[in-house]
């Protein structure tokens, strides 16, 4: 399962603070264990955003948001309220956040932050890769992890090691920042990169003492399973 | 503490005088007299020296000691710093002791990536990006670490960064003069480009500068092309330069290396100086040839 936290009000409002009409979806899969997902939970935000003044458009729980194709099935019935929407706002790992943002084109906002594969059962193996760091900026990067899409974790930009659109590293691999720019042009958002990004917090890679307090964490130290 | 306040480089470019500068690679081991002779080509030509930290992600002499040596030797150092090799408690503790050592100058990089270089197996640090690393600097300058403790004094330097003006998608293009921008906002008061061997591509890179509204001065990078080796070589394997056929051809074309090598560098700094405010010139061991490549200049 993989473990996610609550990102601190403040931040999110911040994150949130432009946008007027929001459509929230939430993964049925580890949040719901993790008590970071749910319909209360989903409900509960819904309340939240709309005593800020926001509308919120609709809400949809999918079972594995980390798969494209079960996304994709699942919003065709629900494409009005996502079109009256500004952005999405998604309770998930941030595997889901970039499927969701793959498949939405919208600027989608991490409600959590991702802890730990804390056991990586039911994980979808698709081309997303969560750094599992905490400290999740997928809104800002149109949904491509900037730290594992660039090997060098570049938060603010590209540097100058890429030919052809293929990094340095390997030109095999697409270079990450290339990702990033054509994902926020295909939703007409580029101007999100002009924000400077400050550099990650490494404190909040490890799990906070609260979720190694979790029922599996425990079992697993009891030596019970 | 030494109290000078302005380095010599940064008063000559905000003069307004046609900068030069140029490197020094140090050497992999501790012998320095090679690196003191190179020093003693540049003293009457250059306005500032870069030194480069680790270049190609190849082991080799510091940067900072290299700076020092520089120093007494009566150049004007310019200190590169990569976030490769040092997370940020390093980094801001090597900015400090620079200034101690009176160095006054910096370029913030990112770094070669680790397994570019001849230690393919380290590991790649990487804590802080560029523009973080100038924001680490204004922190520094005001006053304060980042994790926001006082400091007993403040540091102050001259903030150079970097951009490439051959960027070959429309990506990376634009993502260079983006975050060319993000540096500006956070302290880049110079930048030195990527070597450059097209006027055309510097010249239209230099059109969308001032359409930009950008007037930090630019300092064109050139690299003294020493055979068409060295030009395949680069092409192969140096992340973001580009050597055009026709210059490969011609060094294919001449016995006398040496003056093509001249012709080819004095040929595009003619051809770029109206565009930008110097030209930071890459010898790689030719120091001795700087000379001949900006005797028109001076």
């Amino acid at each position: 399962m993989i473990l996610t936290e609550f990102k601190p009000a403040e931040e999110l409002l911040e994150k949130l603070k432009e946008e007027k009409k929001i459509f929230i979806m939430g993964c049925s899969g580890c949040p719901e264990g993790a008590d970071t997902g749910g319909k209360a939970v989903l409900t509960d935000m819904k309340s939240k955003l709309e005593k800020e003044g926001k509308t919120v458009t609709g809400i949809l729980e999918i079972d594995f948001l980390c798969q494209k194709a079960l996304i994709r099935s699942r919003i065709k019935p629900r494409m009005n309220e996502i079109k009256n929407a500004d952005s999405v706002l998604v309770f998930s790992c941030g595997l889901g956040i970039q499927a969701t943002s793959a498949v939405i084109d919208k600027v989608c906002y991490p409600a959590l932050n991702t802890i730990t594969f804390g056991g990586i059962t039911g994980m979808w193996q698709g081309t997303e890769r969560c750094d599992t760091c905490g400290n999740c900026i997928l809104d800002y990067t149109g949904g491509i992890c900037p730290y594992t899409a660039c090997p060098k974790k570049l938060e603010n930009g590209a540097c100058a090691g890429q030919s052809n659109g293929k990094c340095e590293v390997d030109p095999e691999r697409d270079c990450g920042w290339e990702l990033i720019y054509n994902s926020l042009k295909r939703i007409g958002k580029l101007d999100i990169l002009n924000k400077f990004i400050p550099p990650r917090d490494y404190a909040k890679i490890l799990p906070s003492a609260a979720l190694r307090k979790t029922r599996l964490w425990a079992l697993d130290e009891e030596d019970i399973v | 503490m030494e109290s000078i306040k302005k380095s010599k480089f940064e008063k000559n470019l905000r003069s307004g005088k046609f900068a030069v500068t140029c490197e020094i690679g140090p050497p992999k081991g501790a012998e320095v007299e090679e690196i003191k002779e190179a020093a003693g080509y540049l003293k009457d030509v250059a306005d500032g020296i870069n030194v480069t930290d680790l270049q190609s992600s190849v082991m080799r002499l510091g940067s900072l000691t290299t700076c020092h040596l520089l120093k007494e030797w009566g150049l004007d150092p310019i200190f590169q710093v990569t976030c490769r090799d040092r997370n940020r408690l390093a980094l801001q503790s090597d900015l400090l002791s620079a200034y101690v050592m009176g160095i006054r100058n910096v370029l913030a990089l990112t770094g070669d990536y680790t397994t570019i270089g001849d230690h393919p197996q380290a590991e790649p640090v990487f804590d802080i990006d560029s523009v973080q690393l100038l924001w680490t600097i204004k922190n520094l300058e005001e006053g304060k670490d980042l994790a926001g403790k006082e400091l007993t004094q403040k540091p102050s330097f001259f903030k150079g960064a970097v951009v490439n003006p051959g960027a070959d998608t429309e990506a990376s293009y634009e993502l260079q003069i983006i975050k060319m921008k993000k540096k500006i906002d956070q302290g880049a008061q110079f930048f030195q480009t990527q070597a450059i061997f097209d006027a055309e591509v510097f010249k239209r890179f230099m059109e969308r500068v001032h359409k930009e509204n950008i007037d930090v001065p630019i300092l064109a990078g050139i690299i003294l092309l020493k055979s068409e080796r060295m030009a395949n070589y680069m092409n192969k394997f140096i992340p973001g330069v580009f050597v055009p056929e026709p210059l490969v051809k011609k060094m294919e074309g001449t016995m006398d290396k040496v003056s093509m090598c001249i012709e080819i560098a004095s040929r595009l700094i003619e051809e770029t100086k109206s565009y930008c405010a110097g030209v930071h010139i890459q010898a790689l061991g030719w120091e001795k040839h700087i000379p001949a490549v900006v005797k028109n200049l001076k």
